[in-house]
């Protein structure tokens, strides 16, 4: 059992990693590369955030949206999986809001560190896709948890490690075209090759 | 300003992903044959075009405290009417791209047009400006997908150009053009060459 959660966040941080393997959240991903110490904030941001709202996800949509959930309230008949998105979209924005709120009366250091990028999240889609991943996948709870907090966790080391790079590669000099946005773009493409290398990995 | 220039200005020198660093997600994720990539630019210029038209249409009435979770009501709603007719007339491949498709809502360029233009504009030139973008988007993944698709897999729309080594002609398909990397070093290249024609796009 403990097994079966392990390999999902390892898979989820190195195989399926979100931002290499699928590209989402790739526009904060380059816009907001250029500082190991921004990058890792956003990071921590986006880590708290995706535990929090796939398995929010999950249930909503077991007890909610799924054709026949809402059998408990007496309604088997009813499917609701069109209102997926707009439900989705919801619950991420409200969990960014209070999250905002819970940090900020309890942990300041914490709210002040994270700044601009906490509400930003909300249209960061790795959240969202981390979402529809989870349904599309049919995980249950206990591995929408897993999943959530392992793809987050392969996002913020993604980031980190751009950043890193990103910082050292001010000392070269590329062509004045390529310089910024298209040397970013670059190295990219090779991170996610090395990622790639992951994937002969079987768990 | 000119319709005509709301509608080309984005495609070139203001181009929402070369530029703007909007919308990359998807055009990375679903470059790899060019048929999902003209249901994918159909369906992200409707969205920007009506998001930007609707959003323009409430701007007054909308007090600015809530106006992203207003926004973001009309987007989700527009890509849910695209999913479900994508679903209707085009299911193997909405298939294929699925979560993509969803994905619009939090494609940055809508969020990001809405918020620049469209909360600040009539109706009308919002409506062209949202048109524009969506070209914009729409030009460099046709560009990436036409060259993925084609020297990846030999093929145009499904058509071969190339005859395969392994089909007994002479083109030895690049395997890296069908794998996710290849779409960030096409995507470099294209900003690469609109900055060596336009220097003024050049950072510092």
């Amino acid at each position: 059992m403990f097994e079966h959660y392990l390999s999902l966040i390892v898979k989820a941080i190195f195989i399926e990693n979100l931002a290499l393997a699928f590209f989402l959240g790739m526009c904060t991903f380059l816009a907001v590369s250029k500082k190991v110490s921004t990058a890792l904030g956003l990071g921590v941001a986006v880590i708290v955030v995706q535990t929090i709202t796939i398995p929010a996800n999950n249930l909503l949509y077991t007890y909610f949206l799924k054709a026949g959930a809402l059998s408990w309230a007496g309604y088997p008949d009813v499917d609701l999986s069109f209102l997926g998105l707009i439900s989705y979209i919801g619950v991420i924005a409200a969990m960014v809001q209070i999250l905002e709120m819970t940090l900020d009366k309890f942990f300041p250091a914490l709210y002040n560190s994270l700044g601009i990028f906490l509400p930003l999240i909300t249209v960061n889609c790795a959240i969202l896709g981390g979402s529809l991943f989870m349904v599309e996948r049919d995980y249950n709870f206990g591995e929408s948890v897993a999943y959530g907090f392992g793809s987050s966790v392969g996002w913020a080391l993604a980031i980190a490690i751009l950043a890193g790079i990103t910082e050292k590669m001010d000392y070269s000099d590329p062509p004045k075209g390529l310089r910024g946005l298209g040397m970013t773009f670059m190295t990219c493409g090779l991170l996610a090759i090395v990622f790639m290398a992951f994937a002969g990995i079987s768990l | 300003m000119s319709i005509k220039k709301l509608v080309v200005e984005p495609i070139i020198s203001n181009n929402p992903i070369a530029l703007q660093i909007l919308g990359i997600c998807s055009a990375l994720a679903v470059t790899v044959q060019l048929k999902n990539v003209f249901v994918m630019c159909a369906a992200v210029t409707m969205v920007i075009a009506f998001a930007n038209l609707g959003v323009s249409l409430i701007r007054n009435h909308v007090p600015s405290s809530i106006r992203i979770i207003v926004q973001m009501t009309i987007i989700a709603s527009l890509v849910i009417i695209a999913e479900q007719f994508l679903k209707a007339y085009v299911y193997d491949q909405w298939k294929t791209m699925a979560v993509y498709v969803g994905l619009i809502i939090t494609n940055c360029i809508v969020m990001g047009r809405t918020e620049a233009f469209g909360m600040k504009n009539g109706p009308v030139e919002s409506f062209f400006d949202g048109i524009g973008n969506g070209l914009g988007y729409s030009f460099i993944l046709i560009v990436v997908g036409f060259f993925r698709e084609l020297f990846g897999s030999g093929k145009l729309l499904g058509f071969t150009i190339f005859d395969l080594t392994k089909d007994g002609g002479w083109y030895q398909a690049n395997g890296l053009m069908l794998l996710p990397p290849s779409a960030f070093f096409i995507i470099g290249l294209i900003i690469w060459a609109i900055r060596t024609k336009d220097p003024s796009q050049i950072e510092e």
